[in-house]
């Protein structure tokens, strides 16, 4: 339980960042809460010889809500997301699922960014913004771009993002409709066996949009169109939630683990799912 | 009489003598943060040390190259079992009487077993110096089951034994058999199982867990060259048998050893035993001449110091018709690990696992166990309970569900059939107890009417229905046990660990202003010794607790005791206690006749002071008597008021209790809401009620820990699969229900104050009643029998094989 020794960077800016990142190359690895990062550095899994903590970087900070528009710092943490009243008001969604990840004591340190960042498919917030449609800014020595959250998970901690990037910012517009984020997990502090994030728009008793997306029942997190086609335009009855269930659980390929084995998890994943379509639903 | 002068209850309550919910004087400094554990010790010069451990869980270690971590800035040393040989040191005895390698002696026999031990200047360095050095292994086959261990083409795992085929406790029948041991009558039992009425037949396994205290173990070894003594702090259950084997395994005699038992964040077992980071720290402290700190991580902990449980019982319950039990059968297969190192006494190899007849009348029973080498970590300590007394309780009470739902009968009701009836006591088990006293009529009936039993059956019913037709799929467990503990070990006559006598003690120093020392031979891990031992004897000698300071765990001033685990505190050295206390006031009796100019037999004790018989003005109050012990010259009466008590107990105390735990389950996630949690706890005299529920909500918590989700788990290479508390589940606040406690009191005849021991009993009445509460919801579905841990896969799991899926 104890890493190898490191250097430790403590950059005040992003363009230092970028400049170390520049530097060190495939040595160096940028830190935000460190939840994921340092307990592989301690189990020696993961050797890193320079770690570039973002931490006094304002530039990554605070959340902004304006009007519809709503951006996230990479390093707002998941207790700032929690504490953060208008995130409660235009995306209650994102207040939901914050609480529903690890522990106050982790939500503390916790950020957004390097939920989101690392590609951990045991992570909450990928699925979440996939459901949201929301952007990812990154930066590297090269400039900034946008990566749309459903386009950037490749495969477990592989992701779009190059590695002299950093991510900034997450950006997407408040969603409309009912909502819902469903986790079944072992315990406080565990990773799901199986969630669903569902956003469900409905007008004069038809469904006008819908997303759904998953956490930890892939490589990735999954956002299922299909199933969300499936509510689109009906009136989201028995039959339509049916499809969009069975459209979900189509879209997921998850592996055994302690949480259990491969049958368990789709027959577990079918009925959270259903369950954050038909919570969702009910508020829309 | 002074109108001002307190009254007899005000003189009583103000003792906070026995049943006094007295605060924890420990707490003071447990919640500012101001304990002091081994981790806290630090001494000037002192090194660390860390192991290299074997990633493989079966292979032959054919080289160590330490060159490259000697090269590590801040290494000093690199031990290997090459080093420890010279000194006869690379193998050590377990409490068990078998031997353990300290280091890796030409092969592993388990993953995360200790190959070399680096010393060095921090614990980073440390860390990095473990990481340089260079193991060479080759694989062997594997083997995790036990009953593939026993095969004939198995590969030997104990190489050291090979062709010695008589072991500790009798004859070897395999390479890979330790024991065989047995209790009761076979061929009676037999002969009832033949031509019984009804025979109930069951394999219950309890799965392999981990007592996995808050803090793990560790120590600090420093030899001082100068004075020739070795001072050893560490995590220790039981410090004094742990000096007394570093004596005898170093040759360092011991009154040149001490070792101290600071402050202990729980133990549970885990820190009974002898781990080899306590033979090397203390090594590399004689080697260096410098403090030497060992402490363990959490993986370390989980992966390598001692497990517990890992049973697989064999069960065949025969009976009439009408339910009554005639007789008991248990076979089991328990699962050792690599090296057989149970902390056991030592003439039961299985622990008390003959306790498996518990609260019923059963007249003819058999008991056989055999343990078996396999490569898994070693240990088998009895976590939170008294030795294997878990696992019986867990049997006997699976067994008995099993028997109602071959018999088709009520739960409730055919326990309460079979019960030992109070008038039986002392009451003479088929598989050799004498169990001391009890009265589990009124107990049971007294948890059943405070469930309202009747009407939870009747909404099962209902909630069966309603799931039947569609209409909800959540169904509904009554998980029902009564248990009997057996406790308090022992007797010296029977009860010995490496030879040491299972006695305790106290010794009791009253000062002159009427205050007092109390040190015992015990040592608390958080069970709050400090605050009840000083009510015991506030009680015995009429000093308030509050003035009264208990001490243990130090060799050099405490008497010698077997230390604390299996609710032993209470009954042997509370006795003790109780006995010291006795002999003060003994003396304290002739010299209060002395100061009133009677005779010793015209005074009598009244709470804090002696009175002269039908004169109770004229008295002398216990502070002073203190006083004149030291001041006054009393022909015939020694200075001084002091007294020791070795306690040897008759008999072990068998506390019992009946709990009820109502479930809500999920069948299609496996998730399950525990909504209503009842316990009844009988430990004779009630010490401190406060502690006493602190004590149950606690084990409790950890009996729904091992029912629901925690186990240690290896895949088929020997792996551990549940190596941190991701995967290792310690319930949180979040997951630990609301309970309810009430208790019964019917105190120990032969107990000096008639108190039984509580501290493990919610462990092992806990566990068989959560998991008869996930059983039962399933029983009217058709299921007899599924193995613990119940986590949401395996619950989900019996659901589907249930059919209830659709």
């Amino acid at each position: 339980m104890i890493p190898a020794s490191f250097e430790y960077h403590r950059p005040a800016d992003i363009s230092a960042a970028l400049a170390i990142l520049d530097e060190y190359g495939d040595d160096a690895r940028v830190i935000a809460g460190g939840h994921s990062l340092i307990p592989m550095m301690k189990l020696r899994m993961a050797d890193i010889e320079h770690l570039i903590d973002l931490q006094d970087i304002g530039e990554l900070k605070g959340i902004f809500v304006e009007g519809t528009k709503v951006t996230i710092g990479a390093m707002a943490t998941q207790h700032e997301l929690i504490d953060n009243g208008d995130i409660a008001r235009v995306a209650p969604i994102l207040h939901e699922a914050a609480l529903q990840i690890a522990d106050p004591q982790v939500r503390y340190m916790g950020t957004v960014g390097g939920n989101v960042a690392n590609g951990d498919p045991g992570n909450d917030m990928p699925g979440l913004m996939q459901c949201l449609g929301a952007t990812f800014h990154l930066v590297g020595s090269g400039g900034t771009r946008d990566v749309a959250a459903r386009d950037y998970y490749e495969a477990a901690y592989m992701t779009d993002r190059e590695d002299d990037e950093i991510l900034t910012a997450i950006s997407f517009n408040a969603p409309e409709g009912g909502f819902a984020y469903e986790k079944q997990k072992r315990k406080i502090g565990d990773y799901a066996t199986a969630a669903c994030a569902a956003i469900v728009k409905i007008d004069g008793g038809i469904c006008t949009a819908a997303s759904i997306a998953m956490t930890n029942l892939s490589d990735t997190p999954i956002f299922s169109a299909e199933a969300g086609a499936a509510l689109e335009g009906t009136a989201c009855d028995a039959t339509a939630i049916d499809a969009a269930v069975a459209a979900a659980t189509g879209a997921i390929d998850p592996t055994e683990d302690n949480r259990g084995p491969v049958d368990f998890k789709m027959h577990v994943a079918g009925t959270i799912i259903r369950r954050a379509i038909e919570r969702a639903v009910s508020r829309a | 009489m002074n109108d001002m002068a307190p009254s007899r209850e005000e003189r009583i309550e103000g003792l906070k003598g026995l049943g006094s919910s007295r605060k924890r004087v420990e707490d003071a400094r447990f919640t500012q943060g101001k304990g002091n554990y081994v981790d806290d010790i630090k001494l000037p010069g002192m090194l660390f040390g860390d192991f290299v451990r074997s990633p493989f869980a079966h292979a032959r270690v054919k080289a160590i190259n330490t060159e490259a971590a000697m090269s590590v800035p801040g290494v000093l040393a690199v031990l290997t079992a090459k080093d420890l040989e010279p000194l006869g040191l690379h193998w050590m005895p377990t409490l068990a009487g078998d031997k353990q390698m300290v280091l890796a002696d030409g092969k592993v026999l388990f993953q995360g077993q200790e190959v070399a031990y680096v010393v060095a200047t921090d614990r980073y360095a440390a860390a990095d110096g473990c990481e340089a050095v260079e193991v060479e292994y080759e694989e062997l086959p594997v083997v995790v089951d036990p009953f593939k261990a026993l095969e004939d083409d198995a590969p030997v795992l104990r190489e050291d034994l090979e062709g010695k085929m008589e072991g500790a406790h009798g004859p070897r029948k395999h390479h890979n058999h330790i024991f065989t041991w047995e209790a009761g009558e076979k061929e009676a039992t037999e002969q009832v199982l033949g031509s019984a009425e009804v025979v109930a037949e069951e394999m219950v396994y309890y799965h392999r867990t981990h007592p996995c205290p808050l803090e793990p173990c560790g120590c600090v070894a420093s030899m001082d060259k100068v004075n020739g003594k070795l001072t050893i702090w560490g995590t220790f259950q039981a410090p004094h048998a742990i000096r007394t084997v570093v004596s005898l395994i170093s040759g360092i005699e011991e009154h040149n050893i001490r070792v101290i038992s600071p402050d202990i964040g729980g133990g549970f077992g885990n820190k009974v035993g002898a781990y080899p980071g306590y033979i090397c720290s203390a090594v590399a402290s004689i080697v260096t001449g410098k403090p030497v700190k060992w402490i363990e991580d959490r993986m370390d902990n989980l992966m390598t110091t001692a497990f517990a449980r890992d049973y697989w019982m064999k069960g065949k319950i025969a009976a009439t018709k009408e339910g009554k039990i005639t007789g008991l059968w248990c076979h089991t297969t328990a699962d050792h690990g690599g090296f057989d190192a149970c902390a056991d006494p030592t003439k039961f190899p299985a622990g008390f696992m003959n306790i498996c007849t518990g609260s019923y009348d059963i007249p003819t029973a058999y008991l056989a166990v055999d343990g078996v080498y396999t490569n898994k970590a070693p240990g088998g300590v009895a976590y939170r309970c008294s030795f294997r007394v878990t696992e019986a309780a867990y049997f006997i009470e699976r067994m008995i569900e099993v028997l109602a739902i071959e018999l088709g009968m009520d739960a409730a009701e055919l326990r309460r059939i079979n019960f030992i009836k109070k008038e039986q006591f002392p009451y003479q088990s088929a598989l050799g107890w004498e169990y001391d006293s009890g009265d589990y009529h009124t107990a049971w009936d007294k948890a059943l009417d405070a469930v309202g039993y009747d009407e939870l059956r009747k909404e099962q019913a209902e909630r069966v229905e309603a799931f039947k037709r569609g209409e909800t799929r959540k169904l509904l467990g009554i998980g029902l046990t009564h248990f009997t503990e057996i406790v308090g070990a022992g007797p010296v006559k029977n009860c010995d660990i490496l030879g040491l006598g299972m006695f305790d003690s106290c010794e009791i120093r009253i000062h002159p202003t009427g205050s007092a020392i109390a040190r015992l031979g015990t040592i608390s891990q958080g069970q709050g010794h400090a605050t009840t031992f000083a009510q015991i004897l506030a009680s015995e000698i009429g000093l308030p607790a509050d003035s009264i300071t208990v001490e243990e765990g130090d060799t050099d001033t405490a008497p010698y005791g077997l230390g604390t685990y299996g609710s032993r505190s209470t009954p042997v050295a509370g006795a003790a206690t109780a006995m010291a206390g006795r002999k003060i006031r003994a003396k304290a009796q002739m010299i209060a006749a002395y100061l009133l100019e009677v005779h010793d037999d015209d005074v009598e004790w009244d709470v804090d002071r002696f009175v002269v018989k039908g004169n109770p003005e004229r008295f002398k109050t216990m502070k002073e008597i203190a006083f004149a012990s030291y001041n006054q010259a009393i022909p015939g009466i020694e200075p001084g008021l002091e007294a020791v008590s070795y306690y040897d107990p008759p008999n072990m105390t068998y506390p019992f209790g009946a709990y009820i735990c109502v479930m809500e389950i999920d069948v299609d996630t496996g998730t399950h809401e525990i909504r209503q949690f009842y316990a009844l706890d009988d430990c004779g005299t009630r010490i401190n009620p406060m502690i006493i529920e602190g004590q149950v909500h606690g084990g409790l918590t950890e009996a729904l820990a091992i029912a629901m989700g925690q186990e240690i788990a290896y895949d088929e290479m020997g792996n551990v699969k549940t190596g941190t508390l991701m995967d290792f589940f310690i319930p949180t606040a979040w997951e630990t229900p609301n309970y309810t406690t009430d208790y019964t009191t019917t105190p120990s005849p032969h107990h000096p104050i008639g108190a039984k021991g509580v501290g493990e009993s919610p462990n092992v009445g806990g566990v068989p009643a959560f998991s008869n509460a996930v059983h039962d919801a399933f029983r009217a579905f058709g299921l007899r029998q599924s193995h613990m841990p119940h986590d949401h896969w395996r619950i989900w799991k019996i659901a589907n094989s249930l059919g209830l899926h659709g």
